[in-house]
């Protein structure tokens, strides 16, 4: 009993995962038509910016504050990676908007740059943050053990799902951002700035990416290359939900989470792998605009 | 008629830049072998533009390097290449090799491994070096492999692997498997109780030795529970920790590699897995990985090597100081760093008995050479290449070191086809 009940909360926890890493993507992807592969190097970007507020904590705040340093890393790595967002935007992405091919190969350039610049900053071996104290440990339930970090980022996943629903879809911004998406000539007639809307959605996206690294500094290891382990995971839950649709990247990330998780227990990790990614396939080809579908009345 | 004229002025321009970059890459190139900077090196050896020149002429003798300086595996390897490169310097202050100097040339493999047999057949044929260091992965040594055997090279590998092989082209340095996974099984079934769960990245070293421990398994009676593999850089491990406690084993033998080590102790911990509950052995973890990982998240964890920073010996006193102020206080020393540095030496060594660099003479003086390493006094075995090593077992430690809980006593005759292991015997065909 106490197995299932811990891996259904497995499969969650992917899921929370897997919706963290792609909401960045899901909007510049999604929302923009941008095929940003430097977005892996933006999660990077994130977690090194919880090591050094750490490592500023050590050094400069009495050992009993230590804890508060995580909470002070996401908003932090959330500031980094906007600006960084805002700079990859107005350097490049300007130029290659409506290039998907374009965009693709440079921006996995700058992601390259990016991990090579990590590597001359921090060094080539992984950095060790130590999680703050009252993220150890987990609640005992049924048998089980459900950590309380992967509580944590389901319920980071769930704060940063309804502050991105309020932007988009409650706030004057959102509805500037949406209203340049689903039809820009007409935006740009009603007096709305695509040049500034277009940079800050970006930058939101990658502000999103950053708080997605911070948080995986919990779980997984702090180096250069963490960017390569989670972008095809993240392309392919934007892909599977849908372009254009939060809806659709939430039930992308809870399918490929609970899929993962259930045919890893049944078979093995890299078996389980390659039966999520065919399903993944076999249902794009019935349905190629992915779970949930957007509908416009633009041509494109 | 503007718009004509400019992309011709444009191909122009562009073909004009080739030509100049083709003619000027036959000597600048190698200068961008080192360009991945640490920032805590300080005066390692610069690397010399390779010109076609056979490989001791003039006073310089060449050698190459040949790691991952950028990738997942650069995590490792950049050490390894930071110790070899101690190490030549060491020995071009004390005088050089044959009177002259060695000058290193640095390629990374990128963690690459097709990239690994390219750059060694380039170090090879273009620079014609007298020797290669280099290599981590099982992987990339058996990309280069093919290459030294077709260009008579030489090959020092400086990391444990899992055996079953001793190509006439390669120098062993770091332990083959009956000296670091088969005396650890038997301590742990001696020690920790007969449920074995096997745990590793999916390709060739963790299968291999796998392999070798269900057979060492089956012949003393121990009972396997479990054997899973993941991707190399698989970051989830929720799904196989439930997985373990569900099958309760008593020792889990940890073949993982690289990153997934750090998020797999991570989540153990966070699962109320502690060291105490359950054993844990990998054969990949050292001083260097700890670092990533946290010490407190790995102490009491068991790992199996033949050197740890911590032995008490003259010789690692004077390596550790050494490395250490060469690339700063917070750098460590761990079991492969050491075997690159007592490669270099044993290298060193040969050519001087042989009195000269060309390979098979250096491959014939090899033959029985013994040095003073950190680790210990080490011994070449002449019919395999391989090291003569104490095999010893660690715990971590809350500092990050390892303390030692057991050591083989004398050091153990390599046995890379476990030959004189009679439960071991078919294991060398089928993995071929």
């Amino acid at each position: 009993m106490s197995v299932w009940l811990v891996q259904m909360f497995n499969s969650l926890s992917v899921s929370s995962i897997l919706l963290l890493i792609a909401l960045g993507l899901a909007i510049t992807f999604g929302l923009m038509n941008v095929i940003n592969m430097a977005h892996g190097e933006l999660i990077m970007i994130g977690a090194y910016t919880a090591y050094v507020m750490q490592n500023l904590f050590a050094d400069y705040f009495p050992a009993s504050w230590f804890g508060a340093y995580f909470i002070l890393a996401i908003p932090a790595a959330f500031c980094v990676t906007f600006l960084a967002g805002l700079a990859l935007e107005a350097g490049l992405i300007r130029f290659l908007y409506g290039r998907p091919l374009d965009s693709l190969l440079a921006t996995w350039g700058v992601g390259m740059v990016l991990q090579q610049l990590a590597r001359t900053i921090f060094g080539a071996p992984n950095v060790g943050v130590k999680s703050p104290e009252w993220l150890n440990g987990g609640l005992s339930l049924g048998g089980g053990v459900l950590p309380y970090k992967r509580l944590f980022i389901i319920g980071l996943v769930l704060v940063t799902l309804i502050a991105m629903y309020l932007y988009i879809y409650r706030s004057a911004a959102g509805r500037r951002m949406r209203a340049v998406m689903q039809n820009r000539q007409m935006a740009a007639c009603l007096g709305i700035s695509t040049r500034r809307v277009d940079a800050i959605t970006f930058a939101v996206g990658s502000g999103i990416a950053g708080v997605a690294g911070c948080a995986l500094s919990l779980l997984g290891p702090i180096g250069p290359s963490l960017g390569t382990y989670y972008i095809v995971d993240a392309f392919m839950v934007v892909v599977l939900g849908g372009v254009g649709k939060l809806l659709g990247t939430v039930a992308g990330a809870l399918g490929m989470g609970v899929f993962n998780t259930y045919f890893e227990f049944w078979t093995n990790a890299s078996l389980g792998k390659v039966l999520v990614f065919a399903c993944v396939v076999a249902f794009l080809q019935w349905k190629p605009q992915g779970l949930v579908a957007m509908r416009t009345r633009s041509l494109d | 008629m503007k718009r004509k004229s400019a992309k011709k002025l444009a191909v122009l321009a562009a073909g004009a830049m080739l030509l100049l970059a083709g003619c000027g890459s036959n000597n600048g190139n190698n200068a961008a072998g080192s360009g991945s900077g640490q920032p805590t090196e300080s005066g390692a050896s610069q690397p010399v533009s390779g010109s076609a020149s056979p490989a001791a002429s003039g006073d310089v003798i060449k050698v190459g390097i040949l790691h991952s300086l950028s990738g997942t595996m650069a995590i490792s390897e950049v050490s390894v290449r930071d110790a070899e490169l101690m190490a030549i310097d060491e020995i071009n202050a004390a005088g050089g090799v044959l009177g002259k100097q060695i000058v290193p040339i640095v390629e990374d493999g990128a963690s690459d491994w097709p990239t690994f047999a390219e750059k060694a057949r380039k170090l090879l044929t273009d620079d014609k070096v007298a020797t290669v260091f280099g290599g981590w992965t099982s992987a990339s040594r058996k990309a280069m492999l093919p290459v030294f055997e077709e260009l008579n090279g030489l090959l020092w590998y400086p990391v444990q692997y899992e055996g079953m092989e001793k190509s006439p082209n390669i120098f062993y340095t770091g332990a083959t498997t009956n000296q670091q996974i088969v005396p650890a099984v038997d301590w742990l079934l001696e020690n920790k109780g007969k449920k074995f769960y096997l745990l590793g990245s999916d390709y060739v070293f963790p299968r291999t030795a796998n392999m070798i421990i269900k057979a060492q398994l089956k012949a003393k009676g121990g009972e396997l529970v479990g054997e899973e593999y993941t991707p190399l850089g698989a970051t989830d491990y929720s799904t196989i920790i439930s997985k373990i406690q569900a099958a309760k084993p008593d020792v889990v033998f940890n073949t993982l590699n690289g990153d997934s080590n750090v998020a797999f102790f991570k989540q153990l911990k966070d699962a109320g897995i502690t060291s105490d509950k359950l054993t844990t052995m990998s054969v990949s973890v050292a001083e260097e990985e700890v670092r990533g990982i946290g010490a407190d998240v790995l102490a009491g964890h068991l790992t199996a090597w033949n050197y740890f920073q911590s032995i008490d010996s003259p010789e690692n006193k004077k390596f550790v100081d050494a490395y250490k102020a060469k690339y700063g206080a917070d750098r460590v020393t761990d079991d492969p760093i050491e075997a690159g540095y007592t490669a270099v030496y044993l290298w060193k060594e040969a050519v001087e008995k042989a009195g000269s660099t060309d390979v098979d003479k250096v491959k014939e003086a090899a033959k029985g050479l013994e040095f003073d390493a950190p680790e210990g006094k080490v011994k070449i075995d002449g019919d395999n290449q391989h090291l003569y090593k104490v095999a010893r077992i660690g715990e971590a430690q809350p500092d990050g070191q390892f303390k030692e809980l057991w050591n083989s006593g004398d050091a153990v005759k390599p046995d890379p086809y476990l030959e004189t292991y009679d439960w071991a015997a078919g294991l060398s065909d089928s993995s071929q």
